[in-house]
């Protein structure tokens, strides 16, 4: 379904990801793990044509169900993001307008990609809001962002993001602000929409465990390059780079390594 | 477990509510008892929103319960006033959670670390330069940090910094308010590892705030797990996957990811979120999220009952084992 094909990306003529590749298939769940500024939000933004600040894919190719995306008007792309292809970021709240209330960005949201009453993008919103697991959706429309708690925020983004059932669903550390409690209600709900709607996710993350409970595939990045690739085995047991390791080494565990 | 001629500073029946809307009151700490000892380093645990900072903040003097006492050697830290309070705050220093917001971006790093030391009089302008060098040096960075300013530094440098900060009094007592939970994992390890090293070197209390278990019981002596402000179980970090014991403490274990789990299992974790603290139920704080919960914890709150050295819990499946011996 995506196929990024040996991609480089440079600000400013300067390159920060390069020679990066991974397919995707439908109801796959793939992470990209590496540290800070190692380059992994940056691939995921190339594959929503969001790059920031000039960024330009300046080689290879990335084509989402045979075509590819870098050829997109702008016309295309609105049809694509928001429907085919979604994105929750870090921290949903911050994507949501604190002025409105979520009902007004959700039904906003809505209407812009499908012709719709305003009562009946309500309803639609409502439901999708239930199905993420939030209780009294109702309430949560007429709420303002800062009302909710992290977890609620971000299953808001979520149910936003799943609302046309899309194909791809990019989530960038969807879990790293949240409570350990909070973040394994959020994997588990994750991958229940897999299974449910057959989305194919590609997820961002920092925590080596969280990658490894979710994915069938993980991508290693260091410095804006493929450090290691494969699937759970490959990485956690297999042949892996020494950064790897070290990133495994950090994971904090229970009955794990203790310092004192 | 403990040697008690080892405590530095000890909470008793510490309370404190602040007032909500509608003529409401939210008590954020209910009846905190903890000790520090010199050297060891107590984790305190818990969700978001249970009180776990709140409480840290009496330690640091940033406010004051409005029951209870600590003593900090012996003396009472909620009733200090004045000059003594400020002598006082050299020995209990602080780390955030956000290095970037607990500096002045205008600052150098040189003048950030000398500051405490400034304040106090304890050098001269002149030495600054050499002071800043000798405490970058002990948090593993180089001498020439001193030149920067803080915006020019990673997460994991400025919360280094933070640490040489913090050090530079020669304090007895750190409180670490989730100093690493912004960092990278592989980030979050060298700090704990430098913190370790420290302590160590320096034999500090070490008063640490998080909310994953499984980092905490890397480094901690001792962790006390909190839940809606109560207490509801303090043990030692060691074979704490043994003998943790209040189903919400093991709840929290089940939320831990970890590269060497069985995949094949179902991540457990509560569904639930946290209720609200301003309607705690009458009984214990935990009975709605909790999957054993009983008719009798509706009805009376489980006070912490000793279950084995050093290990206190407070859930009343253990009331009962103990009813029958």
């Amino acid at each position: 379904m995506l196929d990024i094909k040996n991609i480089t990306i440079s600000y400013q003529d300067r390159p920060t990801v390069k020679n990066f590749s991974m397919s995707l298939k439908a109801g796959e769940i793939a992470s990209l793990v590496g540290e800070s500024g190692s380059g992994k939000t940056t691939v995921i933004r190339a594959v929503l044509g969001l790059l920031a600040g000039g960024g330009k894919v300046t080689e290879g190719d990335i084509l989402f169900d045979g075509g590819s995306l870098l050829q997109n008007t702008p016309d295309q792309w609105r049809r694509l993001r928001g429907t085919d292809i979604s994105m929750i970021f870090q921290d949903s709240g911050a994507m949501l307008n604190p002025t409105r209330k979520i009902g007004e960005g959700f039904v906003e949201y809505i209407r812009t990609h499908e012709k719709m009453s305003k009562g009946d993008a309500w309803k639609k919103g409502v439901e999708m809001l239930e199905r993420m697991r939030l209780p009294g959706g109702d309430n949560i429309m007429r709420s303002y962002p800062f009302q909710l708690s992290g977890g609620m925020r971000q299953r808001v983004g979520i149910a936003m993001a799943m609302t046309f059932r899309p194909k791809l669903l990019l989530a960038d550390e969807p879990t790293s602000a949240l409570d350990v409690t909070t973040q394994a209600q959020i994997v588990r709900q994750m991958m229940e929409l897999r299974d449910e709607y057959g989305t194919g996710i590609i997820i961002v993350t920092h925590n080596l465990g969280v990658a490894a409970y979710m994915s069938d595939w993980i991508v290693v990045m260091k410095d804006g390059e493929v450090s290691d690739s494969g699937d759970r085995e490959t990485i956690l047991h297999g042949n892996h780079s020494d950064y790897t390791q070290k990133l495994l080494d950090a994971v904090p565990s229970l009955g794990g390594k203790r310092y004192v | 477990m403990f040697d008690e001629k080892d405590m530095i500073l000890e909470s008793r029946h510490v309370t404190r509510r602040f007032p909500a809307s509608g003529g409401r009151e939210l008590t954020a700490c209910q009846d905190i008892n903890l000790k520090f000892y010199r050297g060891k380093t107590l984790g305190l645990i818990g969700e978001s929103g249970c009180g776990k900072s709140t409480f840290m903040r009496f330690l640091v003097r940033l406010d004051v319960p409005n029951e209870g006492e600590i003593l900090f050697k012996g003396k009472d830290l909620t009733k200090l006033k004045g000059e003594e309070l400020r002598q006082m705050r050299q020995h209990i220093q602080m780390v955030f959670q956000d290095p970037g917001g607990s500096f002045n971006p205008k600052m150098r790093i040189r003048d950030i670390i000398c500051e405490p030391l400034m304040n106090f009089g304890r050098i001269r302008a002149s030495e600054k330069d050499a002071v800043a060098r000798k405490y970058l040096a002990a948090v593993e960075l180089p001498g020439e940090f001193a030149d920067r300013f803080p915006h020019s530094m990673s997460g994991g440098q400025r919360q280094r910094i933070a640490i040489a900060r913090a050090i530079a009094l020669e304090p007895e007592l750190i409180v670490m308010d989730e100093a690493t939970c912004a960092l990278d994992v592989s980030v979050q390890k060298t700090i704990i590892e430098l913190v370790v090293k420290l302590q160590k070197e320096k034999n500090i209390a070490i008063g640490f705030i998080a909310h994953d278990l499984g980092l905490i019981q890397s480094f901690a002596h001792q962790i006390a797990v909190m839940y809606l402000g109560n207490i509801v179980e303090v043990l030692p970090a060691e074979n704490l996957d043994k003998n943790a014991a209040h189903p919400y403490t093991r709840a929290l274990m089940g939320a831990v990811f970890d590269v060497s789990m069985d995949f094949s299992k179902k991540i457990e974790s509560i569904d639930s979120e946290a209720p609200s603290p301003l309607n705690v139920p009458p009984g214990c704080p935990f009975q709605d999220r909790c999957g054993r919960c009983m008719e009798v914890c509706r009805r009376v709150r489980p006070a912490l009952t000793r279950l084995g050295p050093g290990h206190e819990v407070a859930c009343h499946i253990f009331d009962k084992e103990e009813k029958k011996q």
